[in-house]
């Protein structure tokens, strides 16, 4: 592997995070794309953090008590807005 | 001026994902109710103010946001806002023997990720400090932009894109050490 194959390297792992989010101009995103096209070790890790990516973002979900939704549900009325009887406060009957 | 009925309706939407984003933030399931009760009470009343067609999820974002760190200013004096070790690109990876020699199949450090659990990924995230926590949620969990999290937060773009930047090595690192505490990694390359 030659040096500049290491620069290149080094400049796509330096913007990984920038590649993932879609903050990069197209010009430096081509770059990034033509170097995974050729080099298989950054596109492992590459194709890594965008799996971490989608584990981080499905497993950080709760499930709220249903105690709040009655209580937004009072407030919202109390404020003087009428939620659909059948809205979201209650996913069960959709 | 937004219609209220709709208004009302898709605030209520969000709720799910609000809750959660405030469990992260306040680590408390007691203080997140009172957090996401707090900011519906302040969004319906500034709704006058809302315009329709602009961006609901990223106004009840900066609702819960500055709700959350006002409440935390207010109890603590000083917000949580330690800096953090800087650590290496591709932490994880790494560290679970990614790049190295591998048979066809799945990798090992893919396996890995498959076996995380959500309390490993809630736990690492709750352990960044606020000032990285917050900029870290709002883009890999909620989805939100440089610029959308910029304006959540009030700060500038640049201090998103840092934060982010170290928050994401450092979250990396904390899920190597609970997966590591757990036995889903080995520590021989610590």
């Amino acid at each position: 592997m030659g040096a500049s194959e290491h620069q290149e390297c080094w400049e796509a792992v330096h913007r990984i995070y920038h590649f993932l989010d879609g903050e990069l101009t197209a010009e430096r995103r081509e770059a990034i794309r033509e170097h995974l096209d050729s080099c298989e070790p950054c596109l492992h890790a590459f194709g890594f953090e965008a799996e971490l990516r989608k584990v981080v973002a499905s497993k950080c979900r709760d499930e709220p008590p249903s105690e709040l939704r009655d209580r937004l549900a009072f407030m919202l009325r109390k404020e003087g807005f009428e939620p659909r009887p059948d809205g979201p406060l209650d996913p069960s009957s959709t | 001026m937004a219609d209220p009925e709709r208004f009302a309706d898709e605030a209520l939407d969000l709720m799910p994902s609000l809750y959660s984003a405030a469990l992260r933030m306040t680590r408390n399931r007691a203080e997140a109710e009172d957090l996401v009760q707090e900011t519906y009470l302040k969004a319906y009343r500034a709704y006058g103010g809302f315009q329709e067609g602009t961006n609901l999820k990223a106004w009840m974002y900066r609702i819960l946001t500055n709700t959350f760190i006002n409440a935390y200013r207010a109890r603590k004096r000083r917000p949580e806002e330690s800096d953090l070790d800087d650590v290496e690109d591709l932490y994880l990876y790494r560290r679970l023997g990614g790049g190295q020699a591998q048979v066809v199949g799945r990798s090992a450090e893919e396996e890995v990720l498959e076996r995380i659990t959500d309390d490993q990924v809630k736990a690492a995230l709750e352990s960044l400090p606020t000032n990285f926590r917050i900029p870290v949620l709002l883009a890999d969990v909620e989805g939100f932009s440089y610029k959308e999290i910029a304006e959540i937060m009030e700060v500038p773009v640049g201090t998103v894109m840092s934060r982010l930047h170290r928050g994401r090595k450092a979250l990396e690192k904390a899920l190597y050490d609970y997966g590591v505490e757990r036995g889903l990694a080995t520590s021989q390359d610590r």
